[in-house]
């Protein structure tokens, strides 16, 4: 495949995911949350207990969609292949930090493109400070930093986590009284796309972005490390679709889909520096994983038992800040918040250290 | 022969790149996966290489050439 074919493609599925994106909003999801890994894993986790806030608990099939999506794709193209085994505790924990950014800021590096599309300046503060945080996560590339080599693994274990992920979809649809789901009006969690739209667009996110190797932290990375812009223009693609996508719907419907300002942005607040570092936390801890969340997805569906890993890590990531009070919400970020943020940023730092600066074996 | 098997990007790219600083003519480049494939040739063809794909048990075995 040529260079030219190559980026052809991603710009290609970019618009295609970007459109997807803004669509699912007009179909039920909130306010610039076409996607959200970060809120639909946290969603999922709360759905099944493992938090309680009431406002944010829904099992978001565009997840599982995701996962299933890549791992047809992965199937189809014969890519996939059941391999881990490189540094899997160290990844849990750069998960739940990433996790932590993520609910600081509001949003993964998914729902930031779709911010900026949806005119929430917040956003463009937020992509300031992941760009900054992948910058430094560059630099621990450039020393040498490495989590070392995966290994082949027997193909049942690939399986674990798409397996769970259609057990996950079973309870959806069961809907059985130990899920948990947020009542109508009561947050986020009550809106959603119906379950078959969602489940549709999450399997075609998924084998796109399967395709195109598509990842918010490495176009950014590769731009930096290698001026190589092809997962860059995916990025950029889905940000266009999504902003036209939204100006249309804004037109059509008369509702507003596209609000320019920093206040009253639906689910964000305006504290620039605490935008600023939690995105800062999450390009930094997600450069060291080697992808975002979304990517770490795709990876799993793929058979990579390390991103499944790093897939339950922010799960329980997301638990622990619904549990401990330190995610954000549209009133700002919380006191326990801020320290958890600042705490992981060390975190990250000694685990870079760690893997960078250390004896030969 | 650079050994980049089970090495996720951008490490495989970030080896040849180091590498490819020595100048030499032909290299030989080992992964294990379409992506760190698809990585390591589209790097190698933008410094002017071209790049021959080996496959054997799903490990491919690049060689870099000028």
């Amino acid at each position: 495949m040529t260079a030219k074919k190559d980026k052809l493609t991603i710009i290609i599925a970019g618009l295609v995911i970007g459109v997807i994106a803004a669509a699912l909003v007009y179909f039920g999801n909130p306010k610039n949350m076409g996607f959200c890994i970060a809120c639909f894993l946290r969603d999922t986790s709360g759905a099944l207990g493992l938090h309680k806030a009431p406002p944010v608990q829904y099992i978001r099939p565009e997840i599982i969609g995701i996962v299933l999506g890549s791992l047809a794709m992965a199937l189809g193209k014969k890519e996939f292949q059941a391999k881990g085994g490189s540094a899997p505790m160290t990844r849990f924990v750069l998960a739940f930090c990433a996790m932590v950014g993520c609910l600081m800021f509001l949003g993964c590096p998914f729902r930031m493109i779709l911010r900026i599309a949806g005119g929430d300046l917040n956003a463009i503060i937020g992509l300031v400070g992941f760009i900054c945080g992948i910058l430094v996560g560059v630099l621990f590339l450039k020393k040498g930093f490495t989590l070392k080599r995966t290994y082949k693994l027997p193909t049942a274990e690939g399986f674990v986590l798409p397996v769970m992920e259609v057990g996950i979809f079973a309870l959806l649809i069961a809907a059985p009284a130990f899920i948990m789901f947020t009542e109508p009006e009561v947050g986020p969690g009550a809106m959603h796309a119906s379950v078959w739209l969602s489940l549709g667009a999450g399997l075609v996110v998924g084998a796109l972005a399967q395709r195109t190797r598509l990842c918010m932290v490495g176009g950014i990375r590769d731009t930096v490390l290698f001026k190589e812009t092809r997962l860059l223009l995916g990025f950029i693609a889905i940000l266009v679709a999504a902003l036209i996508t939204n100006l249309i719907l804004g037109s059509v419907t008369g509702t507003p889909y596209f609000v320019l300002g920093f206040d009253a942005q639906p689910v964000a607040y305006n504290d620039g520096l605490w935008n600023f570092l939690g995105l800062f936390l999450v390009g930094f801890a997600c450069c060291l994983l080697g992808g975002c969340p979304l990517r770490q997805l795709v990876l799993s569906g793929e058979g990579n038992t390390d991103s499944a890993v790093v897939v339950i890590g922010l799960m329980v990531g997301a638990a622990f800040c619904h549990n401990f009070g330190l995610a954000s919400s549209g009133e700002g970020p919380t006191p326990y918040g801020k320290i958890a943020v600042i705490l992981c940023i060390i975190v990250v730092a000694i685990i870079g250290c760690a893997n960078t600066f250390r004896k030969a074996e | 022969m650079i050994d980049a098997r089970g090495l996720s990007c951008p490490q495989p790219v970030l080896m040849v790149a180091e590498a490819l600083k020595s100048g030499e003519a032909e290299y030989k480049v080992l992964v294990d996966g379409n992506t760190p494939k698809e990585n390591v040739t589209r790097y190698a063809e933008s410094k002017g290489y071209s790049v021959a794909c080996e496959e054997k048990d799903g490990e491919f075995t690049l060689t870099l050439s000028k």
